[in-house]
């Protein structure tokens, strides 16, 4: 069940790559595609059943290098399960966006479906290798992303900043994985086995270097500050589907590597880190708000947000590595921070799609150049602001559930916790100065004969913006499938 | 140690040797336009040795260098698990030069000529690789080398002449170098057999040790390209036809690097040899690497390439003595490596006319098949998964991390990184638009087939690891 769920989009891929099918049915195949995903998905939601002894769902294990002990070995639990879920939503909505996507739209349909194999198969991995192969792939399907279809001037730099930064990071992730592997005894890739084993559990000098190696590979994907410099000019540079599946889902790939690998397999290590970690998570937090609030530019402001909210994320996961609370406190946090992982990328999906129209209509992402789109696209206002309030944390959106757990957790289990607060007072306000400067007022400068929003283009943020309100109103429906992992990974990290 | 002296357990190379001077005859009576038999003859040669080779592959996992149960024939030629992974590589890499070159080589006046060269060029470096006696290494440094000069100078253009010589000059001195360092190492252990050697060498003077060891290292450097001994290496590939190019960019340096490997391994203890083949290791990556970046010539990019990934390639040598993980890892990368680059080489033949890299513009718009074979191809050689490189490169790697030379697997982390940067900028050539050259059928056909091997190299990579097994070299 699960391979077939990573390997459709890559099979039907490669269909639409190699014959020359005609626009339109490469258009249709990979809608098609991405929803029988979500079905596939939602089947697997449903049978879902959280595994007793805090083991894995849906486990299927193949022999692929026995000499190394690894193994193509996916399995899914609740850290994973809501991830799989974001990234089969987020990539269906991407495909009904592209329907307008005239440039080589069935290149296009076959990188994306490539892509979503690469994200699907990353968030079901148990064995570091086949982590790490479907790591680096989605780091060159993203750069043929934004380098093949990106729409700035600068999209090939861009795209090379991207590759050779995320590069980085991956290879100092491939370094802590061999760390991981010769620490092991016996030798072995498989997440499980390392997770039972903690390998560099006694040995402090060696499991800092093999964490720092973890922390600096999965730092640049998140990313957290001093690593976030590649992600403003990806952001801008991509496509607009390029900007909500790199937001929505390969951030995640940072953030999932903590909760899957470096907090259980190294706790020791981890709890040694906790409060770097944490630190960074403030800084991240803060830092990402007021330079987003410096911002011209819309969708350089709301990449900069993406490094606030991931901040949240951070800080909840270096919270958890803090013995000092009480265990319902970093239980909290970690549940927070799962949640968090999947509001930002419903909300942020949403919002970069809202501002492609803006590029699609006038080429400009510039705010200073519209002004009263409410009144000459009245959709697009609407659903920016509903996204923009989403996105700053009001209630009945997913986003406030993930942020207060995440503060509540942190909090309780540290104090310094709250000096990232004032992030999210500092997020309202530069989505309020956005809306005002976009929204409010005479049309002008660019708004007039702005055209609205079409249905291809409301459909997909519309579904986005009502799963999170979904979260918002009905958050059981998520946190019944966290809080069991959250409480298992947490133990792990307090071993 | 058994010994044999039955000489169908040579049969591979003795297959290589007959088919070389079946198609030199064959091509000296055949006219101009019939040369094809001659290519027929030496494809059948290889297909027998590449038939024996998998015949006669070790069903059973030898033991390590010299406490082994390995064969050796005529007291010189180890038949370990190295040596059958040498024999298919070199075969199967001998057979895609000659596909990637036929569109090429067919109809010139020296072909049958290069077919004959190809085929002694590979036996010589199945001969480096298997040999454990100075003396048969010095031997197979001559037939292995000699060959190159020719393949190199048989184009006659003002560079390849230039290459050839320079080629030629380095050859000679490594060479020289060889000899002398074989000479003083046999007279201070009293032998020329590696067995003697381990036994000799132990308690001989560190000084004496280092000046042998290091002359033969240094032929056997020159050999597979490494620093400070590779700067013909960017020339001949530059200068010398696509074919020759690809087969001296890959097939030298399988035999070089085994040799090495097995030259380390009884190498004593009184000198930190894994900390100077580290350094060799390092500073062949990253000059290479530096050097790379600047090139505008693909050829001449592929060039250096091939040198900085001897470096990658002198990982597992340096910790060969030291981890049961190296010698494995060398053969997968090996067998990876070779692959990776012959399909490059095999897209620069399917486009005989581009030269530098702008040439490719239009490349992925035209001919798409191709194009997908160059980005494999050079993702490969930068080792991202699952190509056959990145397996090469997680083994290699972690050879290199059991053998406590950690700070090796960070210096080659980081040259990987820039590795990337002119990789990619072929690559984004090759998607831009632009009217691309003519291309050629049988290096397409090369290409594609080639792309197919490094995905199947990395993605069935339980077999091959099974293939190379825990071990080891005789």
């Amino acid at each position: 069940m699960l391979s077939s769920i990573i390997f459709l989009p890559l099979v039907a891929a490669a269909v639409l790559a190699v014959p020359r099918v005609p626009d339109r049915v490469a258009r249709w195949t990979w809608i098609a595609v991405t929803a029988a995903e979500v079905l596939l998905v939602g089947v697997l939601i449903a049978r879902y059943e959280t595994p007793a002894d805090g083991g894995l769902a849906f486990e299927e294990r193949a022999r692929w290098i026995p000499s190394v002990n690894s193994s193509w070995h996916v399995g899914v639990d609740g850290l994973s399960v809501p991830l799989l879920a974001l990234t089969a939503v987020v990539f269906c909505a991407c495909a009904v966006y592209g329907l307008r996507e005239d440039r080589r739209p069935r290149q296009h349909a076959a990188l994306f479906l490539a892509l979503q194999a690469t994200c699907m198969g990353l968030f079901a991995a148990q064995d570091l290798i086949v982590f790490f192969v479907f790591f680096d792939l989605s780091i060159v399907g993203m750069y043929a992303a934004i380098a093949g279809w990106g729409h700035g001037r600068d999209a090939g730099r861009s795209a090379l900043q991207f590759f050779l930064y995320t590069f980085l990071g991956s290879l100092a992730l491939l370094l802590g994985f061999i760390g991981l592997y010769l620490a092991a005894d016996p030798h072995t890739f498989d997440i499980p086995e390392l997770v039972a084993a903690a390998p560099l559990q006694d040995h402090p000098v060696a499991g800092g270097f093999v964490l720092a190696a973890l922390l600096l590979g999965l730092a640049v994907k998140t990313p957290t500050i001093p690593f976030h410099t590649w992600l403003p000019p990806a952001h801008t540079d991509a496509s607009a589907i390029g900007s909500a599946v790199l937001a929505a889902v390969l951030l995640k790939m940072g953030t999932y590597g903590f909760v899957r690998i470096a907090m259980p397999a190294m706790p020791d290590a981890w709890r040694g880190a906790a409060w770097v970690v944490l630190g960074v998570g403030i800084a991240s937090v803060l830092y990402g708000a007021l330079v987003a609030l410096a911002q011209t530019d819309v969708k350089r402001m709301i990449a900069y947000t993406s490094i606030n909210h991931m901040g949240y994320v951070v800080l909840a996961v270096g919270a958890a590595g803090l013995l000092g609370g009480g265990t319902a406190a970093r239980e909290l946090a970690v549940t927070g921070a799962v949640t968090q992982m999947v509001s930002h990328g419903l909300i942020t999906g949403a919002l970069f799609l809202l501002a492609g129209v803006l590029h699609d209509r006038t080429g400009s992402y510039a705010m200073r150049d519209y002004g009263g789109l409410a009144r000459s696209a009245p959709v697009w206002s609407g659903l920016f602001a509903v996204g923009a309030f989403a996105s700053l944390g009001i209630p009945a959106f997913s986003g406030f559930i993930a942020e207060f757990q995440v503060f509540a957790g942190s909090i309780g289990t540290t104090a310094w916790a709250a000096i990232a607060l004032p992030g999210i007072l500092i997020t309202a306000a530069l989505f309020l100065r956005a809306l005002q400067l976009l929204v409010t007022g005479l049309p002008g400068g660019r708004s007039i004969g702005f055209t609205d929003v079409r249905a291809v283009e409301a459909v997909p943020v519309t579904g986005l913006l009502l799963l999170s309100l979904a979260i918002g109103v009905l958050p059981w429906l998520l946190l019944d499938l966290i809080t069991p992992a959250s409480a298992v990974l947490v133990d792990l990290v307090g071993r | 140690m058994m010994m044999e002296q039955s000489p169908l357990a040579l049969l591979p190379e003795l297959s290589l040797l007959a088919g070389a001077v079946a198609t030199l005859l064959a091509g000296s009576f055949l006219p101009r336009q019939r040369q094809w038999v001659a290519r027929l003859i030496a494809v059948a040669a290889l297909l027998a040795a590449a038939v024996s080779a998998a015949l006669a592959f070790p069903s059973h996992q030898n033991g390590h260098f010299g406490g082994g149960d390995a064969e050796t024939v005529f007291g010189a030629f180890v038949l370990d698990t190295a040596t059958a992974v040498t024999r298919l590589v070199v075969v199967a890499a001998v057979l895609l030069v000659i596909g990637l070159g036929v569109d090429e080589l067919a109809g010139t006046a020296r072909e049958s000529e290069t077919y004959t060269l190809l085929l002694l060029g590979g036996l010589g470096a199945i001969v480096l690789a298997a040999t454990d006696d100075l003396l048969v290494l010095a031997v197979g440094f001559l037939l292995a080398s000699i060959p190159v000069y020719a393949l190199v100078g048989m184009v006659r253009t003002p560079g390849a002449a230039e290459a050839a010589l320079k080629t030629y000059l380095l050859g000679a001195l490594s060479g020289i170098l060889l000899l002398l360092g074989a000479t003083v190492l046999s007279g201070i252990a009293g032998g020329t057999a590696y067995v003697d050697l381990a036994a000799g060498l132990a308690l001989a003077p560190a000084a004496a040790v280092a000046v042998g060891a290091l002359a033969v290292l240094a032929g056997l450097l020159f050999e597979a390209g490494g620093v400070p001994l590779h700067q013909w290496v960017p020339d001949a590939t530059q200068g010398a036809g696509t074919a020759a190019a690809a087969f001296l960019t890959t097939v030298p340096k399988i035999g070089a690097l085994v040799a090495a490997a097995r030259l380390v391994d009884v190498l004593p203890g009184s000198l930190p040899w894994p900390l100077l083949v580290g350094l060799l290791a390092a500073a062949t990556m990253t000059l290479a690497n530096l050097a790379a970046l600047a090139q505008t010539d693909a050829r001449r990019l592929l060039g250096w390439s091939t040198v900085s990934q001897v470096g990658y390639l002198l990982m597992p040598v340096a910790v060969v003595a030291d981890t049961s993980a190296a010698v494995p890892a060398l053969l997968v990368y090996l067998a990876g490596y070779a692959v990776t680059n012959l399909t490059a080489f095999a897209v620069l033949a399917a486009v005989p006319g581009a030269r530098s890299l702008t040439d490719f513009r239009g490349l992925a718009r035209q001919r798409p098949g191709l194009a997908a074979a160059l980005v494999i191809s050079l993702l490969s050689l930068v080792g991202t998964p699952p190509t056959a490189v990145f397996l090469g490169k997680l083994t290699v790697f972690t050879a290199a991390w059991d053998g406590d030379l950690a700070w090796l697997v960070v210096v080659a982390a980081v040259n990987t990184l820039v590795s990337l940067f002119y990789y990619l900028r072929w690559l984004v050539e090759a998607f831009r638009p632009g009217e691309p050259a003519p291309t050629a059928g049988w290096a397409r056909a090369a290409a594609v087939a080639g792309a197919l091997g490094v995905l199947a190299v990395g993605l069935g990579a339980g077999l091959v690891t099974a293939l190379v097994g825990e071990g080891t070299l005789g």
